[in-house]
This record gives C-alpha cells, structure tokens and sequence, in this order.
C-alpha cells in the first residue's frame, strides 16, 4: 500500500462516517418534529 | 442560564442556530479537505500521510471537548436543575463516541506507515481507548434511563466521573513515554508549519461547526419526542 491509500483511506472513513451521523440526526429531527406537529395539529 | 429552561424559547434560538453552524461547517470541512490533500506539500519524514492530520485532530478534539461538553452540562444538571442539560449532554454522546472512534481509526491508519504498526498500548492511544469505551457506557446507561430524553442521576455522575479521563489524556505523552508525538499546538505557540497550521484550523472549526449542528439536530428531536410522549399520553387518558 503507498501512503496515498492511507489518507484516502483516513478520508474517506471520516466522510462517511460524519454523513452517517448528519444525515441519520437531520432525518430523526425531521422526523421527530412532524410527528409532534402533526399531533399538535390533531387537538 | 434559566432563560433557556423553557423548550420553546430554546427552539426559537435552536431553530435558526442549526443552519447556521452546518452550512459553513460543511463547506468549511469541505474546503479544507480540498486544501489539505491537494495544496499542502507532503512532509519531509511522514510524506502524504501527515495529510491525515487534518480528520485525525479534529477527531480527537471533538471525542475529548464532547465529554467535556457532557461533564459540564452534568454539573449544571446535578446542581442547577436545568432541564435541558441532560438533554444536551445526551445528545453529545452518540457524536462524541463517534468522534472518538474515528480518532483512533484514522490514528491507526496514520500509525500503520509512519510507525510499522497498527496500534501500540502506550498512554496516549489506551486513554484515548478508554474515552471512547467510557462514551459506551454512558450511552448504554442513558438507554436504559426511563426518563425519555433527559438522563439520569448515575449517568450524570458517570458523566463527571469520566472526565478525570480527558486531562489523563492531554498529559500522557507528557507522563509516559509515547510512539505519539508531543503536543504540537499549546497556548504558547505551535510548532507546526503554518503551511499545515492554516488548514488543520479550517478544518478543526469546520468539524466543530458541524459537530454543534448534530448536537442541535439531536437536542430537537429529543425534545420533539417528549413533546410527542406527552400528547400521545393525553390522548390515551381523553
């Protein structure tokens, strides 16, 4: 392996893994919020 | 500090908050990557792998300022009462243990090349080992919480506890001999080149940017689902 592949390596594990929480935290609050916005709107 | 007890008037400032720190987090982050694998020159003894440097740092310091971050807000919770500390110390722990395991990935990756090994039980790599099992624990033990988005006692004690872990951790290339490098930035300067200064700092505030985002993101739907508790209990006693 040369050294490139490392950093690639390390770059593109930190990009993916950083997606995975962003967007898994940004479909949860959306989420989250409908449903309690929807139930709000049901009174 | 109490202005903020009240969930809607913390939404109100949450709401516009969150956009504001992910979008220049993520073209921050995105830039300085573009910076720091194309424009920086390799090192003389690491070569190109210096460049992971700048996912490795900000890895390290987003698992240790997220357990800080959980201390803190586990002090303000024990002593001050404040509702919403526990709901923001757990929604650090997720992104903090996240942070903390890419830190010893990437830091495996960068030690493979540079020192002939993946991994070695020195001070600085097993402390770092032990934050991020700490962050487990603390997840697991706010899991078991019945109280629905906030956290417990014992897990706010745990929270304070941990912490005796981050200045270990900060000083162990100090106290132990290391393959890890001394500190390279202090509060009396940094040795580093300013060729490699300028990007590992856009990227370190971009992941920070982004880091406060997700906390902000995690915050909402926590108090979004207690609001959704609580109606769906009231519909049940209608």
């Amino acid at each position: 392996m040369t050294h490139a592949d490392f950093v690639f390596a390390a770059f593109a594990i930190t990009a993916l893994a950083t997606l995975w929480i962003l967007i898994g935290s940004w479909l949860a609050m959306r989420r989250s919020e409908a449903l309690a916005n929807d139930l709000r709107d049901k009174k | 500090m109490h202005r903020f007890a009240n969930p809607n008037r913390f939404l109100s400032i949450a709401k516009p908050l969150t956009p504001i720190l992910l979008w220049p987090g993520l073209l921050l982050v995105l830039g300085a990557c573009w910076w720091g694998l194309t424009q920086v020159p390799a090192e003389r003894l690491q070569g190109d792998t210096v460049k992971i440097m700048f996912v490795h740092v900000p890895a390290a310091w987003l698992g240790m300022a997220g357990w800080t971050g959980i201390a803190v807000a586990s002090i303000i919770q024990l002593v001050w009462r404040h509702p919403l500390a526990g709901v923001s110390a757990r929604a650090i722990a997720v992104p903090g243990a996240l942070f903390a395991g890419l830190c010893l990935v990437t830091g495996s990756i960068w030690g493979k090349p540079t020192w002939g090994t993946w991994w070695v039980w020195d001070g600085r790599l097993t402390s770092m080992l032990i934050l991020f099992f700490l962050y487990l624990g603390y997840i697991a033990l706010t899991n078991a919480s019945s109280e629905k988005g906030n956290v417990s006692r014992v897990a706010a004690v745990f929270g304070i506890v941990g912490a005796v872990n981050i200045p270990i951790i900060n000083r162990s290339v100090v106290w132990w001999e290391s393959q890890h490098q001394k500190a390279s930035i202090t509060l009396g300067g940094s040795s580093i080149s300013e060729a490699y200064l300028w990007p590992l700092f856009a990227s370190a505030l971009g992941f920070s940017l982004l880091f406060g985002a997700i906390v902000l993101m995690r915050m909402r739907a926590a108090l979004a689902e207690t609001r959704i508790e609580a109606r769906m209990r009231r519909m049940a006693e209608d």
